[in-house]
């Protein structure tokens, strides 16, 4: 390894992710399909493990010491998202099953209220379909209209368009901060300001964006920010959904049940207070708390030096398979996050996907659940590497070796 | 030859390689050789949608009422897999298709494309081809 890697230390990162330490068909493995979901350290592993060996217990309505631990440690996490999206309060951070769970949250919470027949709803060309067929429902439900800001040929969004279809005065407006399929950064804050001008309302899709860059909720101005643990170093199962507390304080109740009310007769409940009104039922509690164990994790690296490592891949990575003959990127924006996404001649990305993992090579085929994004594209789905923190360039010289091998068996 | 007997010819044709290269070599070699599906057939009504990779299967029964199976993918691999399929499969009578145990993608080793997860298209296709086994039986034509 050479050059800045010695400030950062990779080799002690990578120790900590026992999972990597394996073989896939007889070579090492390289993992290299982040963007879909990281692995996780240690400390994750054993905040679990701590976690159902000595405290586990529901959470919230106990008076016994368990039931006490339990929920501190819980609640905890939600001090530390706070910090560390820097919200104004914890009322405002609310536990979800994950990036899609929270906006379906909205949509379902915030959307059924506010959204009526002729609204405009403005997402952008790049969505998941997690930011996309919520806000189909919702539209369909009430008769509302959606329409896509438009994309250029790098894989940026169109400011232009885009400004352009604020004058339409959108009710809401829904993008991603980074694009799972492209990579692309996009401009959230200027694009929040613009549309706050118009007085939409706005929602971000975070789950690209939390594991590689700093984000901070007050500075964004957006209504709502929405994550996984899953994509950062933390557990399957839970996520965030950041609200404004005075957007969540006028939105109803999505779901029903415990935990979201404070006393119930027969005929009528009366809702609890931020955030519990929209945490019905028992959490998943263990995965909240290793979630808070996942960003004290990535906090003690630091964020902008597992940016700045991923950084270093991404370009050693794209030097070498610039060499490789038909070698097409998709998505080539100047602001981009952990993820190069690709084609080779006219070699289908399931090919090249099968054979790469024959080598030991963890990628990702397809269309990223982004088909109209593809189809927009003209490509039935691409090829993508994404890296994580724990990332080398030894890995992405054998990966390039697996590719070079793999191409000359499909031409 | 008995859908047996296929089977067991292409558990011996890959019994001679002895890395995952020259196995999968094969398999590319056969997805080249695939006749191509008629572009008739080559349309929605034949789709297999898979997430990962799309396959045509189009069925017809010959003189003699057996099934005569013909096929495509826009995947090179998953053309290979069509291939050994339809050798197994083309041209026998339907209720041996009906009933076929396709037990030699395991002894090749190549079960892992048969897995719901990668949704090649291939485990609808298999599907596909015994429902017209199915539908075929006790039928003339
Ligand atoms: C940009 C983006 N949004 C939303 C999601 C959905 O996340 P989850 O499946 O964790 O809810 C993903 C995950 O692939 C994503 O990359």
């Amino acid at each position: 390894m050479t050059g800045t890697e010695t400030t950062y230390n990779v080799d002690r990162v990578r120790a900590q992710f026992p999972i990597l330490n394996q073989e896939v068909h007889g070579r090492p493995l390289v993992y290299f399909d982040n963007a879909a979901s990281s692995q996780k350290p240690t400390a994750v592993i054993e905040a679990l493990r701590e976690y159902y060996n000595h405290y586990h217990s529901n959470i919230h309505r106990g008076v016994h010491h368990l039931a006490q631990l339990a929920t501190s440690a819980y609640e905890e996490t939600r001090t530390k998202v706070k910090a560390h999206l820097n919200a104004s309060a914890r009322e405002e951070i609310i536990f979800t099953y994950g990036t899609t769970d929270g906006i379906n949250l909205i949509a379902q919470s915030w959307g059924r209220k506010n959204i009526t027949a002729g609204d405009l709803i403005l997402i952008s060309a790049l969505e998941h379909h997690s930011n996309m067929v919520p806000w189909q429902i919702i539209a369909e439900e009430k008769g509302a209209q959606i329409k896509v800001i438009p994309l250029n040929d790098a894989g940026e969004l169109d400011q232009e368009a885009y400004a352009e279809l604020l004058q339409d005065e959108p009710k809401l407006v829904a993008f991603n901060h980074v694009s799972n399929a492209l990579g692309t950064v996009n401009p959230a804050k200027a694009m929040t300001a613009a549309a706050k001008q118009t007085g939409a309302t706005v929602v971000i899709d975070g789950a690209q964006a939390i594991p590689h860059l700093q984000v901070d909720v007050q500075d964004l101005d957006c209504d709502f920010y929405a994550f996984s643990g899953h994509k950062a170093y933390g557990p399957t199962g839970v996520g965030i959904l950041y609200g404004k507390r005075e957007v969540l304080e006028a939105m109803p109740p999505w779901r029903g049940g415990g935990e979201m009310i404070s006393s119930v007769s027969y005929e009528r409940s009366t809702y609890n207070d931020l955030p519990y009104k929209f945490e019905a039922g028992t959490p998943n509690i263990a995965d909240g708390i290793a979630l808070g164990v996942a960003l004290d994790w990535m906090n003690g690296i630091g964020i902008s030096a597992i940016a700045q490592h991923e950084h270093e891949l991404t370009t050693y990575a794209t030097e070498q398979m610039q060499a490789i003959d038909g070698m097409r990127f998709i998505g080539t924006a100047k602001e981009k996050a952990g993820v190069i996404s690709f084609l080779v001649g006219d070699i289908h990305p399931y090919d090249l996907g099968t054979l790469l993992d024959q080598m030991g090579v963890a990628v990702r085929t397809g269309h990223h659940c982004t088909e109209p994004l593809m189809n927009r594209l003209g490509i039935p789905g691409t090829i993508r590497v994404s890296f994580g923190a724990y990332n080398t360039k030894h890995e992405i010289d054998r990966y390039i070796v697996a590719l070079e091998q793999g191409v000359r068996m499909l031409s | 030859m008995s859908i047996e007997e296929k089977q067991q010819e292409v558990i011996e044709e890959f019994a001679f390689f002895d890395d995952w290269m020259q196995k999968y070599e094969h398999i590319i070699e056969l997805g080249k050789e695939l006749p191509l599906i008629d572009a008739a057939s080559k349309d929605e009504d034949h789709l297999i949608k898979g997430c990962q990779s799309r396959v045509w299967l189009n069925a017809e029964r010959s003189d003699d009422g057996n099934v005569i199976f013909t096929a495509d993918s826009d995947a090179i691999i998953t053309k290979g897999m069509i291939a050994l399929m339809v050798r197994v499969l083309s041209g026998q009578r339907p209720e041996d298709i009906a009933n076929a145990d396709l037990h030699f993608v395991k002894e090749i080793g190549l079960h892992e494309h048969l897995s719901p997860t990668r949704s090649n298209g291939l485990v609808s296709m298999i599907k596909q081809m015994k429902f017209y086994g199915v539908a075929f039986q006790g039928t003339k034509q």
